[in-house]
């Protein structure tokens, strides 16, 4: 046992190919914030109060999509969505924000190519082509940004989930996503903490948080066995990944997406930070 | 196996010294949305369509907490919520923040049918509603003179109630004979499954008096009131939050895929064991016909009725 913290960047499609000049901040943006969350857990500040500094940061980076940086609605807005969780005693809140001066030049144009191509995406796709077997070179378009994350444990098993948020490009204005809904993109309780990412109407209709408890609450499985049976087989290909800690200190991070931007640490000194399968 | 339904108006601190003049519309309406319920799963409609219809005829109710009867925000304004799901396909609909659509339910039906999402709220449904030209009213039309009482109450108590709780006292010892304010109301829902094993969901409220504008309940919320998979559907009603906490709904249904319980047992041990007393009740039935409606509060608007001829319109435990 021991602490042990986990975040994500977002879960999609985001192509092998991606060139060094995208990639690298987001890297660097992961490693920043797991620092900055295992330096927290090593004070000994809470996990409730880790995972809301930890993705206060995320939200802050403009290169994910939450806080700034959110993809926009189909008439152009921001609409952004968060939750909070606390394992023990099951605290939670959702909080809404008024659209601000957070809209990106990156996200004004990754609307406008998804309304030329009519479709709402998950923001990891490739950008879009009517014709889909072309791949654009300038992936600055519709890819390599998505939902942001962070859960973990202390040293006494205290368990703390956090997510946010601007949700689909294009998504409809009013849509709600997985992110705030408890249970679906977001839980805590006293087996483990999970914060999912991918598309969230899969997300909200398999209840991946939950599930990931409750399959270890109810038929004894180990966190990492939960969380694979349920990206495995409650979500479909290409739709979810999701970040894990448990009591004692257990730390997953799978999807069944081409990638998901991801950072891991544990007190026993091991650690992480990747975008695509480990092989 | 056969077809079984059940729907609620509502669990609550539900005074057993509620007078007929109260109970009786109540239960009348209850025996009416089971009739309609009942004729239409005999009648081999869909059970989507049957939570539907059912929950449109419970929104309609001024009696009860959806629709037309919605509880006030803090502002004194309506802001209604609902939730529909198909257990085959595990798709679903849900709604928040409405304040001039007749029937939120249809509405929920509609984004599941007619969107790529599953959720939409407050500004962004309306204009949904407006494009699919489903029946909007001035939102006066809701408002009814024993829930401005309610909320007067309320804010005079200066206390968040689920609908139930009983007239409000500074001086908690006394019980007023006035009954007819901050009680006997709530959140409403249908369940449904046809002999093939198709279930459905669906719940519908105004929220909780006095509540803060935007604030959203278990009711919209997939998992927390309103779950359905090829396991059980489930409709639940009482304290939001606690509801929300627990995962009421899907609970019932993951301890019953997960841990091989039976519906009966499952939604026992979520009401009694997940939620605190007091906070919760739920209608549920199974693929195979059953029927359960458990609540951990001292009653709950509740009937049901099964191909075998079980029925029940009830409102306090059966003793």
């Amino acid at each position: 046992m021991g602490w042990a913290i986990a975040l994500h960047g977002g879960a999609g499609n985001i192509p092998l190919t991606l060139p060094p000049e995208r990639r690298e901040p987001e890297e660097a943006a992961l490693r920043h914030c797991l620092q900055m969350g295992t330096a927290a857990l090593k004070a000994k500040q809470p996990p409730l109060d880790v995972v809301e500094l930890v993705v206060r940061e995320l939200e802050n980076n403009p290169h994910f999509n939450a806080g700034r940086g959110s993809v926009l609605t189909s008439n152009g807005t921001v609409e952004m969505e968060a939750c909070i969780m606390d394992g023990i005693c099951k605290e939670q809140g959702v909080e809404t924000i008024d659209p601000s001066h957070f809209i990106t030049p990156n996200n004004i144009e990754r609307l406008e190519r998804v309304k030329e191509a009519n479709r709402v995406q998950i923001d990891y796709t490739e950008p879009i082509q009517k014709e889909v077997e072309k791949q654009t070179p300038v992936a600055d378009g519709d890819s390599q940004i998505g939902t942001v994350g962070c859960v973990a444990v202390d040293i006494q098993g205290n368990l703390a989930a956090a997510t946010s948020t601007g949700g689909f490009v294009n998504k409809m204005v009013g849509r709600i996503g997985d992110t705030p809904i408890i249970g679906a993109g977001t839980y805590a309780n006293r087996f483990c903490a999970v914060s999912a990412t991918g598309k969230g109407e899969a997300i909200m209709r398999a209840t991946v948080a939950r599930d990931v408890a409750a399959i270890m609450e109810y038929k004894g499985l180990s966190l990492k066995d939960a969380a694979d049976y349920v990206i495995q087989e409650c979500a479909p290909r290409g739709t979810a990944g999701l970040v894990a800690v448990s009591a004692t200190g257990e730390v997953t991070m799978p999807f069944n997406t081409t990638g998901m931007f991801r950072a891991c640490a544990t007190e026993d000194g091991y650690s992480e930070i990747g975008i695509w399968p480990s092989v | 196996m056969g077809w079984a339904i059940a729907l609620h108006g509502g669990a609550g601190d539900i005074s057993r010294g509620l007078p007929s003049e109260r109970r009786e519309p109540r239960e009348a309406a209850l025996r009416h949305c089971l009739q309609i319920g009942v004729a239409a799963l005999k009648a081999k409609r869909s059970p989507l369509d049957v939570v539907e219809l059912v929950v449109r005829e419970l929104e309609n109710e001024p009696n009860f907490n959806a629709g037309r009867g919605s509880v006030l925000t803090s502002k004194g304004t309506v802001e209604m919520e609902a939730c529909i799901m198909d257990g085959n396909t595990k798709r679903c609909g849900a709604v928040s923040g409405l304040t001039t659509v007749v029937n939120a339910i249809s509405l929920a039906r509609l984004v599941m049918e007619k969107t790529p999402h599953i959720y939409l709220a407050f500004d962004g449904a309306e204009a949904f509603a407006r494009e699919q030209g489903v029946e909007t009213v001035d939102p006066g039309h809701f408002i009814t003179p024993e829930n401005i009482e309610r909320l007067k109450q309320a804010i005079e108590a200066n206390r968040v109630q689920i609908d139930y709780t009983p007239p409000i006292q500074k001086d908690d010892k006394k019980e007023t004979p006035i009954a007819d304010v901050d009680s006997q109301i709530g959140t409403v829902g249908c369940v449904a499954v046809d002999s093939h094993g198709n279930l459905a969901a669906a719940t519908s409220t105004g929220g909780l008096v006095n509540k803060m504008v935007g604030r959203i309940g278990d009711t919209p919320i997939v998992g927390a009131g309103t779950y359905a998979n090829s396991f059980c559907a489930v409709s639940a009603t009482g304290k939001g939050e606690a509801i929300i906490r627990a995962t009421i709904a899907r609970d019932v249904a993951a301890l019953m895929e997960y841990k091989g319980l039976s519906l009966k047992d499952a939604a026992a041990y979520v009401i009694q064991e997940c939620a605190p007393k007091g906070t919760a009740g739920l209608v549920a039935v199974s693929a195979t016909g059953e029927v359960t409606m458990p609540f951990n509060t001292t009653g709950m608007f509740r009937a049901c009725a099964a191909e075998d001829g079980y029925s029940e319109i009830a409102i306090w435990p059966s003793v």
